[in-house]
C-alpha cells in the first residue's frame, strides 16, 4: 500500500539492554554452571543469536529443588506473611522501574512486537506481583486456607514469557511456597533477567530457582519426588503426559493447556469493535495465545459484511521488525511453530477453506507468517479443530444462538470464548451456555492479575488470577 | 554557639493544600513531658466545613480511578513514610513519649499497616462481593461501593499508628476522608499530611484538622453532606458519642462507634474497618436469548 | 459490494473501488418521516465505547517520526482552519489572522498556508479582502453559533449573509434540542434549507459543514446517528464541536465520524469531510488524528478537501515542530507571531 503518509521507522533502542554472551542457572540465589548441553537462543526475527544458555541436567535440577526446599524449610515457610508480601512488592516495584530493559528484551528473544511488550506484558507482570504481594499476609480471608504447599515445579511456555513467569511466581511465592521455574528453552532471557532482579531485591536464597533447559529439564522437575505442586501452562499434549506422570502420588497439579476458542459475532454487534476484537483475538501476539479467538462464528446474516471490514482492516496491520514501535505483528517464535502454521494452513487449504491474506512485505530473515483468514470453514476441516498457535482464522457461520453454542462447545477444548452483541440478556445467556474457563463479551484478551483464567476439559485445571488463583497454592 | 533551629508552623491539611484555620486560632502543643513545641492550628467549625467541601469534591475521582491505582498509590505513602522513618520516629517519641526502640516499632507497625490496607484494595469486592444464585433466569451480582465522604475522629493516645489505623481503612475502599486528629498528639498527623501531599495521594481525599473532636465532632456529625462517621477517638466518652451518633441520624449516617477503650492497635483489624464504609450495590440482569 | 443486511439501506449506486460514476443516492424514503429516520438511524450498528475508545488510544501510540513526522506537520498545517470566533473580534483582529493564515512563519516562507480562517459572519468581507485570491478559504459560522437556538428564518438569513459577504465555506450547527428529543426529521429539514441557503446566484454553492457539538450529544451512538443524518442531507462535511462546550473534539468522537463517511462512501460513492474542532493544541495531538485518518478512513482523506483541523493555537505548535525538524533544535514561543 502507497499511502502518501509512510510511517518512517521507528525503532526501540537496544542499548538499554545488556545481554550477556552466556548465562548459567539460578540456583540457590547465585548463577552456578549448569551441567547439560548449552544451547543458544536466537532472535525469532533476525535468526541472531542473542546468547547462550545452560541446560540443567537432572542433577542440577535436584541441586535446585534442595535449594527450594532448605529455603522453604527454613526462610520463607516460617516467615510472616506481612514480610513475603514487602519481598514481592519490591520485586514487582523493580519491574516497574526496569520496565523498559524488560520489553525490549522480550520482544527480542520472543518476537512479539514492542508495543504489546511495553503496553502489555510487562505492565501486568508487574501488576501481577503487586496483586499477590497484597494476598501474602491475608490468606486467611482467601476461602483457601492459609498454609503453604511446600516446593513448587514450574513449567512455562514461550508465549508470554515474563508474563507465564508472574502467573506462576506470584501467587506460590504470596502463598509461602518456594519454586523452581523451567522457562521455554526459545524464551529464557526475561527469567534469567527476574533472577537478577530477586537478587537486587535481596530476596532470600533458594526461593526462587531458576532452571533453564528443554524437554528433558521439564520432565526431570516435574517428576522429582520433593516437589511438591506442579504447575505446567503448555501444550494439551505434554499436559496429558504431566497428569499421567503425577497420578497416584501426593503431588497437586494445575495445568493450563491448549484451546480453539470460538469468537461469536451476532447481526447485532457493535460491528466495528467486533472487528477489533476479531483481529485482536487471532493477530495479537502473532496468535500464539492459548485463549486466541481462532473460530469466528458469525452470524450468517452478517457474514459478508463482517469479513469486508475485517479484510479492510487486516489490510492496516503491520508485520515486520519487533522493535518498531509501529509494529503490530511480530515474528512467529521459532523455525518449529512457523512449520506448523504452514502445515496446517496448507492442510486448510486442501480442505478447501478459501485462504487470504493481506499483501505484506516479509523480511527474508528470521521466521514470518503474514495475518490470515480461512473462509468456508467448517467444524468438520482440521482448521477448525486442531491449535495452531499462530495468526491463522477460520470463519465459521452460524444461524442461531443455540447453533452458536453448539458448534463453540464442540471442542475437546474449553479455554476462552467471545461474544459480541449489543443485547445483555443474550451475553448473559451465551456465557452461562458456553463451555469455557473465560467468556470475553463485547471484547477480546483480556487479563488482569485479579480475574480468574483457565480451562474446562482438556484446555486444562486449575486457574491463575484473582482470589480463585490462591488456591492452587494453598491447603 | 549551638545552632538555632528553623521551627515548623503546624498548619490543617485541606484539599491538598495547608492552610491555617480561618479562625486564627491556635493551640498550645507540648512534648510529652510537657514541654512547649509548637502553635498549632486550631480547627474551627468552617474549616471543617471547607474539608466536607474539599472531600466531596474529590470523593469522584478517587473512587473512580482502579482498585490497582488506589493500592499504588497506598502503598507510595508506604514508600515515603518509609524514607522518612526517623522522622516520624522522634514525631512519636515527642508526642507519645515512647522510647526510641519502642516508638521504631510504632512506625514500623504503622508503615506495614499501610502496605497491609494497600494490598485490600483490589482484593476487597473479592472477599465481600459475588454472584448470587437467584432463583430465576438472572444474573445477580453484589459489589460494595464507598459510601462517600467519611469523617473521622482519629485516635486520641495512638497519634501516628492509630491514626494511620482510621485513614487507610476508609481511603483504600475508595472513600475520601476529614479527620480531627488527636487533640494533645497533633504533629505526628501533621507530618503524615506532608507525606500525603507528596505522595501522588490526589487533593481532599485526606483532610486532616487539627483540633478538639468535642467542638468539631458535633459540627461533622450533623453535617448532612458527610455519609459516614467514625468515633474511635472519643473512646470512653461514652455521653459525648451518644449526642454525636443522634445527630448523625438525621442523614443516616453509618456510624461507627467509640469503643469504650482505645484499641490495641498492633492486633489484625480484620475487615471492619473497611466495610463499615462499604455499601452493597447488587445488580440483576435477565438471562435470555 | 451487496450487503444482505436486513437494515434499510438508501439506494444508490456504490462502488467507489472500480471508479464507476458516482450518483447522488436517493434517501426520500428514510428521511421521510420522523419514524422513518428513527427506524433508520437506531438500526445502524451500535458502537461499544470501551472498545472504540481502546481502538483511538491504540492508534495514538503510533511512533511518527523523521519523514513520516515532516509530512504530517506540513499536512496539518494545510488543514488548519485557523479559528477566531470571540464575542470581541473586531475588523483588526481579523486582519491580523488572515495574514497569519498565509505567512504563518514569518522566518519560513516555504511554509505552507493553512486551509481557511473561520470567523463569523460579519467578519466574513475583511477576511475576504485580506485574503484576495491566495488561496486560503473564508468558512463562517452560521446559524446562530455556537447555541443552534433560533428561529429557521433567523438561522438561514444568518447563512445567506455569509454567503453574500463572500463565505467559501459554511459551518452551521444542528438543533442539539431537537436532536436530543428525537425530532430527527427537523434536524434534517433544517441542514437541507441551509444547503440551499448556500447556494450562490452563479449557481456554485458555499460547502457546508455541519457541527454536531458531540459534548452535548455525549454518546457515540448519537454522533453515529448525526453523521448518518447529516450525510443524507446533503453536508459537504461533518464536524465535531464548536469550541465552545467542553468537550470539544475528541480522538474517538473523530474516529467513530471518519468509520461513518467511509461507510458512506462505501454504500453511495460519495465522498464527505470531517473536521475536528476545539481541544486540538499540540502537534502531538494533531498526528494521532492524521493517523486515524490514514488506517480509519484511508489516504483519499488526507487532503485539505477532506479533513480540516478547527484551531489556533494549534498553528503555533505545529510551526514549532517544524522549525524543531530543521533546525534539530527546540524552539520557544517568542519565535512565533501571536495574532
Amino acid at each position: 500500500m502507497t499511502s502518501p503518509f509512510e510511517y518512517a521507522p521507528a525503532p526501540e533502542s537496544r542499548s538499554i539492554v545488556d545481554i550477556k554472551p552466556s548465562y548459567g542457572l539460578f540456583i540457590d540465589g547465585e548463577f552456578v554452571d549448569g551441567h547439560g548441553k548449552a544451547f543458544k537462543t536466537i532472535s525469532p526475527a533476525t535468526e541472531e543469536v542473542l546468547a547462550e544458555v545452560a541446560e540443567a541436567s537432572e542433577a542440577d535440577v535436584a541441586k535446585a529443588v534442595k535449594a527450594a526446599r532448605k529455603a522453604y524449610d527454613k526462610v520463607w515457610g516460617p516467615m510472616p506473611g506481612r514480610e513475603r508480601a514487602k519481598y514481592l512488592y519490591r520485586i514487582a516495584r523493580i519491574i516497574q522501574e526496569r520496565g523498559r530493559e524488560l520489553a525490549v528484551l522480550e520482544s527480542l528473544d520472543n518476537g512479539k512486537p514492542i508495543k504489546e511488550s511495553r503496553d502489555v506484558d510487562i505492565p501486568t507482570v508487574a501488576a501481577h506481583f503487586f496483586y499477590y504481594a497484597g494476598w501474602a499476609d491475608k490468606l486467611e480471608h482467601s476461602g483457601f486456607g492459609s498454609t503453604p504447599l511446600g516446593v513448587a515445579g514450574q513449567v512455562i511456555p514461550w508465549n508470554f514469557p515474563l508474563l507465564m513467569l508472574a502467573w506462576k511466581i506470584a501467587p506460590a511465592l504470596a502463598c509461602g511456597n518456594t519454586v523452581v521455574l523451567k522457562p521455554a528453552e526459545t524464551t529464557p532471557l526475561t527469567a534469567l533477567l527476574f533472577a537478577e532482579i530477586c537478587q537486587q531485591a535481596d530476596l532470600p536464597a533458594g526461593v526462587v530457582n531458576i532452571v533453564t533447559g528443554a524437554g528433558e529439564t521439564g520432565r526431570a522437575l516435574v517428576s522429582h519426588p520433593d516437589v511438591d505442586k506442579v504447575a505446567f501452562t503448555g501444550s494439551t499434549d505434554v499436559g496429558r503426559a504431566i497428569a499421567k506422570a503425577v497420578a497416584g502420588s501426593d503431588k497437586k497439579v494445575t495445568l493450563e493447556l491448549g484451546g480453539k476458542a470460538a469468537n461469536i459475532v451476532f447481526d447485532d454487534a457493535p460491528i466495528d469493535q467486533a472487528v477489533e476484537g476479531i483481529v485482536n483475538g487471532i493477530f495479537f501476539n502473532q496468535g500464539h495465545v492459548c485463549c486466541a479467538g481462532s473460530r469466528l462464528l458469525v452470524q450468517e446474516s452478517v457474514a459478508e459484511e463482517v469479513l469486508d471490514r475485517l479484510k479492510r482492516r487486516m489490510s492496516t496491520l503491520r508485520v515486520g521488525d519487533p522493535l518498531d514501535k509501529n509494529t503490530d505483528v511480530g515474528a512467529i517464535n521459532s523455525a518449529e511453530q512457523l512449520a506448523r502454521i504452514r502445515e496446517l494452513s496448507d492442510i486448510g487449504e486442501q480442505e478447501g477453506a478459501g485462504r487470504w491474506s493481506p499483501a505484506c512485505d516479509l523480511p527474508s530473515n528470521g521466521f514470518w507468517f503474514p495475518p490470515t483468514l480461512f473462509t468456508g470453514v467448517t467444524q468438520a476441516h482440521r482448521i477448525a479443530r486442531e491449535e495452531i498457535f499462530g495468526p491463522v482464522l477460520s470463519v465459521l457461520t452460524f444461524r442461531t444462538p443455540s447453533e452458536a453454542v453448539e458448534k463453540a462447545n464442540n471442542t475437546p477444548y474449553g479455554l476462552s470464548a467471545g461474544v459480541w452483541t449489543d443485547k445483555g440478556s443474550r451475553i448473559l445467556h451465551m456465557a452461562n451456555q458456553l463451555r469455557a474457563g473465560v467468556v470475553w463479551a463485547n471484547t477480546f484478551n483480556k487479563f488482569d492479575p485479579t480475574s480468574p483464567f483457565g480451562g474446562y476439559k482438556e484446555s486444562g485445571y486449575g486457574r491463575e488470577g484473582g482470589r480463585h488463583g490462591l488456591e492452587a497454592y494453598l491447603r | 554557639m549551638t545552632r538555632l533551629d528553623v521551627r515548623k508552623t503546624y498548619k490543617l491539611y485541606i484539599g491538598g493544600a495547608f492552610p491555617r484555620s480561618e479562625s486564627g486560632h491556635s493551640y498550645v502543643v507540648n512534648d510529652s513531658k510537657g514541654a512547649f513545641v509548637a502553635n498549632a492550628s486550631l480547627a474551627s467549625r468552617k474549616d471543617a466545613r471547607d474539608a466536607v467541601t474539599a472531600a466531596r469534591k474529590a470523593f469522584g475521582g478517587w473512587s473512580g480511578r482502579t482498585a490497582y491505582n488506589r493500592a499504588q498509590i497506598l502503598y507510595r505513602v508506604a514508600e515515603i513514610m518509609e524514607d522518612r522513618r526517623p522522622q516520624f520516629v522522634q514525631a512519636v517519641v515527642q508526642s507519645e513519649g515512647l522510647s526510641a526502640s519502642k516508638a521504631e516499632r510504632v512506625v514500623d507497625e504503622a508503615i506495614d499497616r499501610l502496605v497491609w490496607y494497600a494490598g485490600w484494595a483490589d482484593k476487597i469486592t473479592q472477599v465481600v462481593g459475588g454472584a448470587n444464585p437467584v432463583a430465576g433466569p438472572f444474573f445477580n451480582l453484589s459489589t460494595p461501593e464507598p459510601t462517600g465522604v467519611v469523617a473521622v475522629l482519629a485516635p486520641q493516645a495512638s497519634s501516628l499508628l492509630g491514626l494511620v489505623s482510621v485513614v487507610a481503612p476508609a481511603i483504600v475502599t475508595g472513600n475520601t476522608v476529614v479527620v480531627v486528629s488527636s487533640y494533645e498528639r497533633p504533629l505526628p498527623a501533621v507530618t503524615f499530611s506532608e507525606v500525603l501531599a507528596t505522595s501522588d495521594v490526589p487533593g481532599g481525599v485526606v483532610n486532616i484538622l487539627t483540633g478538639s473532636a468535642a467542638t468539631i465532632g458535633p459540627w461533622l456529625a450533623g453535617h448532612m453532606d458527610v455519609n459516614a462517621l467514625d468515633l474511635t477517638g472519643i473512646a470512653g466518652q461514652t455521653a459525648l458519642a451518644t449526642d454525636l451518633e443522634v445527630a448523625a441520624a438525621d442523614n443516616l449516617k453509618r456510624v461507627r462507634r467509640a469503643p469504650a477503650a482505645e484499641p490495641d492497635w498492633t492486633l489484625d483489624p480484620g475487615t471492619g474497618a473497611m466495610t463499615a464504609f462499604l455499601e452493597t450495590k447488587t445488580v440483576w440482569h435477565p438471562i435470555g436469548v | 459490494m451487496t450487503s444482505s443486511s436486513t437494515t434499510a439501506k438508501p439506494t444508490g449506486q456504490g462502488s467507489s473501488a472500480t471508479g464507476a460514476p458516482v450518483v447522488s443516492a436517493d434517501f426520500s424514503d428514510i428521511t421521510r418521516t420522523d419514524a422513518s429516520l428513527r427506524r433508520f438511524l437506531h438500526g445502524l450498528p451500535g458502537v461499544d465505547q470501551v472498545g472504540a475508545e481502546a481502538r483511538a488510544a491504540s492508534l495514538g501510540t503510533r511512533s511518527i517520526k523523521t519523514t513520516a513526522k515532516e509530512f504530517a506537520i506540513d499536512l496539518a498545517i494545510r488543514m488548519v482552519d485557523l479559528t477566531t470566533l470571540e464575542g470581541q473580534d473586531t475588523h483588526g483582529k481579523v486582519r491580523a489572522l488572515a495574514a497569519k493564515a498565509m505567512h504563518p512563519d514569518p522566518a519560513d516562507p516555504t511554509c505552507p498556508m493553512t486551509a481557511a480562517v473561520c470567523v463569523y459572519p460579519d467578519m466574513v468581507a475583511t477576511a475576504k479582502e485580506v485574503l484576495g485570491d491566495s488561496g486560503v478559504h473564508v468558512a463562517a459560522v452560521a446559524t446562530a453559533f455556537p447555541s443552534g437556538r433560533a428561529a429557521l428564518d433567523i438561522k438561514l438569513a444568518d447563512t445567506h449573509d455569509a454567503v453574500e459577504a463572500g463565505a467559501d465555506e459554511i459551518d452551521m450547527v444542528i438543533d442539539r434540542g431537537a436532536f436530543l428529543s428525537g425530532r430527527y426529521k427537523d434536524v434534517h429539514d433544517e441542514i437541507v434549507a441551509v444547503r440551499e441557503a448556500c447556494a450562490r446566484p452563479d449557481g456554485t454553492t458555499a460547502h457546508l459543514k455541519v457541527i454536531f457539538e458531540t459534548g452535548e450529544l455525549q454518546t457515540y451512538d448519537n454522533v453515529r446517528r448525526a453523521s448518518w443524518l447529516a450525510m443524507m442531507a446533503g453536508g459537504h462535511f461533518i464536524k465535531t464541536s464548536t469550541g465552545k462546550v467542553q468537550p470539544a473534539a475528541t480522538l474517538p468522537v473523530t474516529m467513530i465520524m471518519l468509520e461513518a463517511v467511509r461507510d458512506f462512501r462505501e454504500q453511495t460513492g460519495q465522498m464527505v469531510g470531517v473536521k475536528p474542532a476545539g481541544g486540538i493544541r499540540t502537534t502531538k495531538d494533531a498526528i494521532k488524528y492524521l493517523v486515524t485518518v490514514n488506517e480509519v478512513a484511508g489516504q483519499d482523506w488526507l487532503d485539505p478537501d477532506w479533513f480540516r483541523f478547527g484551531a489556533s493555537t494549534l498553528l503555533n505548535d505545529l510551526l514549532m515542530q517544524r522549525t524543531k525538524m530543521k533546525t534539530g533544535r527546540y524552539s520557544g514561543p517568542d519565535y512565533f507571531t501571536l495574532d
